[in-house]
């Protein structure tokens, strides 16, 4: 192997909680070679993020490092001075952050920010404005000689990504740290990025630290892989020894997670419980959706796939009537839907409830659990007093928090996926028949995910709920769907029992969207990609 | 020379004093509160006692005057001596028996003013961006309107047509303070409008009371607080600026704007006394202001890296 870039050696930072300081990082190992590809894995708060930074001798606010080396080829990162740490970050070590959509400024063009860096190190503005040009074609970004004069709200997440990365690459840095730059992408953006990012860090021989949740993906990106969990390495190996045979019990569990599906059920004999029929519906004067018709029986769960943009959110504002349909209609348990929710009736709005996909904007901060849960029973049920209180204790064993501790506890104080079982509790305290869950499982930790569909699987059995699941993940799918609607640019392109949907023959769309989830495989992505240039 | 040692010594006294009372604080509140009073600055802290003082003047200025309000006592401009502590105006009335029913009339008016205002300026800022189009856009553009007309210059019109009665005072004030506030709150509750909690809310069938009051309001609170504190001082200023314009708090009132005006010959005889009531009403806009930041501090979350 060539020499050695980066070497961490014991290293621990530290957080600050109140008046404490509590280990996030206690005391991990890291070396890093040229032109090596290192994929960082571990849920989060497991600590990928604050040990990406620390290789750029970086702690957050109210972090510090508190103890061992950082080393970044003959540079001590803990000793250096701030001003000899700035003239490396953007010009021999890189970042690229999760959100290429919060980490531009959108007031500048991107070559103007894609600029900066160079041209504050001594580079003329035309040349720099040449070699944008040249990476933008490199990234493989649509135009590359006219995209950097837009603004960052004028291309697409998957192009601002890699738009992102060119910017990283400005330089040519010995180091490229990427915090996970493809979560917020939908499976066939995320592979065009991981493509270009894949090819561009080889071509340039640039080391780098993926890090990622997501293993299928750091299989295909990773020369090694790193696992941790709560500050510490688990396991470290090359990416197909750790794929075919991992040693630690937690590994093992993490490559398990995937494989979790319920029982395929027999097609539905009764009535459907909602019918969307022909529905047309815009915002303004541009329509979204086009004749969109399905059913969703009760005790079933109907997913809904798409990349972002198709609609799939749409359908969701059009069933629960926060936007009324141009044509058609909803028809719920054969009546059908006045089509705006401030027309309909108290009880036709209970029946009907939502899960949102960010539980943070989703649960007031301000309000308590016991608010929070207790609102929809006092409401819709007349629960009151004592009642009420038993019901609020009722809801939280059922999603499985422990009621004394947790019912006078702030959104703040949980958890991501403790909020989001908050958000499956309220809908619950409605008693409602159908819930339509947007996207609740996709700003989650796989482990995390797992519990959330267990959760909502069981669920379904105890109290026969229908669920309408709006999702890009097909993994999600898999798992806890009965019937599949696949649908792109406003229009259903597929609908069909599930087990007819993973089975070919295809339509177009729905191929190029199953063959887009990644697999665990560390060749799959050259071999689709093979694939796909063969066909065209 | 006086007026330096004297402030050397006054805040010699209130940095243990700020401190007795936050350390005092911190231990009778209940366990949540308590970290916070723990947390706060010794300037919030003094700031807290310092209004406390003022409240408590405010409620007992009966009792702890020596004279009446409004009764003649003595002479026309006498010294301080055992009996006048702090002198008599020009009239003959006792100086500090009339600062301490000033605090009574000048902050209790100022708070009522502040209050109205606030009820009257958040509720419908709030509810304009809740129901949004022509709602928002006609109270807005109302709003709009009477901003753009100078805020004393139109007070003073409103009180010569009104009259001066303490309660047009109070609701002309109010009035045009109420827009300043409304337009506050407008924006901070557009921000919130837009959050799910408020589409699973709207979904829930809830009124316009309940968002405004359990969803809007506690999320929107902690720069409408902030600015109280600025507009309380607005309001005093105000009040006691158009008392010395001979509109505002009618004599034979205590109040410490006109108090200033009465006495001011004083000023040329090098007496310190007619600054009384004005270094009454800075020191009270300074409190504010220190309790004020504190709690910009902890609304813009930067208490978390402290």
């Amino acid at each position: 192997m060539a020499d050695v870039l980066l070497t961490i050696k014991d290293l621990k930072i530290e957080g600050r909680a109140g008046d404490d300081w509590l280990p996030i990082i206690k005391g991990v190992d890291l070396t890093l070679h040229r032109g090596e590809v290192l994929g960082l894995i571990g849920e989060s708060g497991a600590g990928k993020s604050t040990l990406g930074l620390a290789a750029m001798g970086f702690a957050r606010d109210g972090c510090r490092i508190s103890g061992g080396e950082i080393d970044f080829d003959g540079i001590d990162l803990r000793r250096a001075s701030e001003g000899k740490k700035r003239a490396l970050r953007g010009r021999r070590i890189a970042y690229v952050a999760q959100s290429a959509a919060a980490s531009f400024n959108p007031a500048h063009k991107l070559i103007d920010q894609y600029s900066e860096v160079p041209v504050l190190g001594g580079m003329a503005r035309s040349k720099a404005e040449e070699e944008a040009k040249t990476l933008y074609r490199k990234m493989q970004l649509p135009e590359p000689d006219e995209i950097g004069f837009r603004y960052p709200h004028q291309v697409s997440g998957g192009q601002l990504q890699r738009a992102m990365t060119a910017m990283a690459m400005a330089n040519h840095p010995d180091l490229i740290i990427f915090d996970e730059p493809t979560t917020a992408l939908d499976v066939t953006t995320q592979i065009e990025v991981l493509a270009a990012i894949r090819d561009i860090v080889r071509d340039y021989n640039t080391a780098a630290i993926y890090i990622t949740h997501d293993l299928a993906v750091v299989a295909q990106m990773a020369d090694r892989i790193k696992i941790l969990l709560r500050g510490e390495q688990v396991e470290e190996a090359d990416t197909r020894t750790m794929l075919a045979a991992p040693k630690a019990e937690y590994t093992k569990s993490l490559w398990a997670v995937r494989s979790f599906a319920r029982p395929v059920a027999p097609p539905p004999q009764d009535a459907p419980l909602v019918s969307v029929r022909n529905v047309r519906a815009a915002y303004g004067k541009v329509d979204i959706l086009h004749d969109v018709s399905f059913d969703i029986h009760a005790g079933r769960t109907l997913a809904v796939v798409g990349e972002s943009g198709s609609g799939k959110s749409t359908v969701a504002r059009v069933i629960t009537g926060l936007l009324p349909p141009r044509e058609g209609e909803v028809v719920f348990d054969g009546e059908t839907l006045p089509a705006d929710y401030r027309s309909r009736t108290r009880d036709q709005l209970r029946q009907c409830q939502m899960i949102y996909q960010m539980a943070d904007t989703a649960l007031n901060p301000k309000l308590r659990l016991r608010e929070l849960i207790g609102r929809p029973a006092y409401m819709y049920l007349g629960l009151r007093g004592r009642a009420l209180d038993a019901r609020i204790r009722e809801l939280l064993a059922l999603i499985e928090l422990e009621p004394d501790k947790y019912i006078d506890r702030l959104p703040s104080e949980l958890s991501g996926g403790q909020k989001q079982r908050i958000g499956i509790a309220r809908a619950l305290a409605a008693e409602p028949r159908l819930i339509i869950c947007d996207e609740v499982t996709s700003a989650l930790d796989q482990i995390v995910q797992e519990g959330i569909l267990k959760l909502l699987d069981r669920l379904q059995r105890e109290l026969n709920l229908a669920y309408m699941f709006i999702t890009h993940d097909l993994s999600t799918v898999r798992a806890i769907a009965d019937e599949v609607v696949v649908m792109q640019k406003g229009r259903v392109v597929e609908k069909g029992p599930k087990p007819e949907m993973f089975a070919p023959p295809h339509e177009p769309y729905t191929e190029l969207l199953l063959s887009s989830v990644p697999e665990m495989d560390p060749d799959w992505l050259s071999q689709l990609l093979d694939a796909r240039a063969g066909k065209t | 020379m006086g007026v330096l040692i004297f402030l050397a010594a006054f805040i010699a006294v209130s940095i243990p004093l700020s401190w007795l009372f936050r350390a005092g604080l911190a231990r009778s509140l209940p366990r949540h509160m308590a970290s916070v009073a723990r947390d706060m600055p010794l300037t919030a802290a003094f700031g807290l006692w310092v209004i406390a003082l003022y409240v408590f003047v405010a409620i007992f200025a009966p009792l702890l005057a020596p004279f009446p309000e409004r009764a003649v006592v003595g002479t026309q401009f006498q010294p301080w001596d055992s009996t006048h502590l702090l002198g008599t105006d020009r009239l003959g009335r006792d100086m500090l028996s009339r600062l301490l029913y000033g605090a009574r009339n000048t902050v209790g008016i100022a708070f009522a003013t502040t209050a109205l205002a606030f009820v009257v300026g958040s509720l419908l800022g709030i509810w304009a961006a809740l129901r949004g189009g022509w709602l928002d856009q006609g109270l807005s553009r109302f709003v709009d309107a009477l901003m753009a007309i100078p805020s004393l210059i139109f007070s003073l019109l409103l009180l010569t047509i009104f009259g001066t009665t303490v309660l047009t005072l109070i609701l002309v004030i109010a009035a045009v303070d109420a827009t300043r506030v409304y337009r506050i709150a407008r924006s901070v509750a557009q921000g919130v409008v837009v959050m799910d909690y408020i589409e699973a809310a709207r979904l829930r069938g809830e009124g316009n009371w309940y968002l405004i009051r359990r969803e809007i309001l506690p999320n929107a609170l902690a720069p409408l607080v902030a600015e109280f504190g600025l507009r309380f001082c607005f309001v005093f200023l105000t009040i006691s600026s158009l008392s010395f314009l001979g509109l505002g708090i009618q004599p034979p009132t205590a109040d410490w704007g006109s108090m200033v005006r009465d006495n001011a010959t004083l000023i040329t005889f090098g007496d310190v006394t007619p600054l009384l009531p004005a270094g009454a009403i800075a020191l009270l806009t300074v409190a504010v202001n220190f309790v004020v930041d504190w709690q910009l501090y902890r609304a813009s979350g930067l208490k978390e890296q402290g």
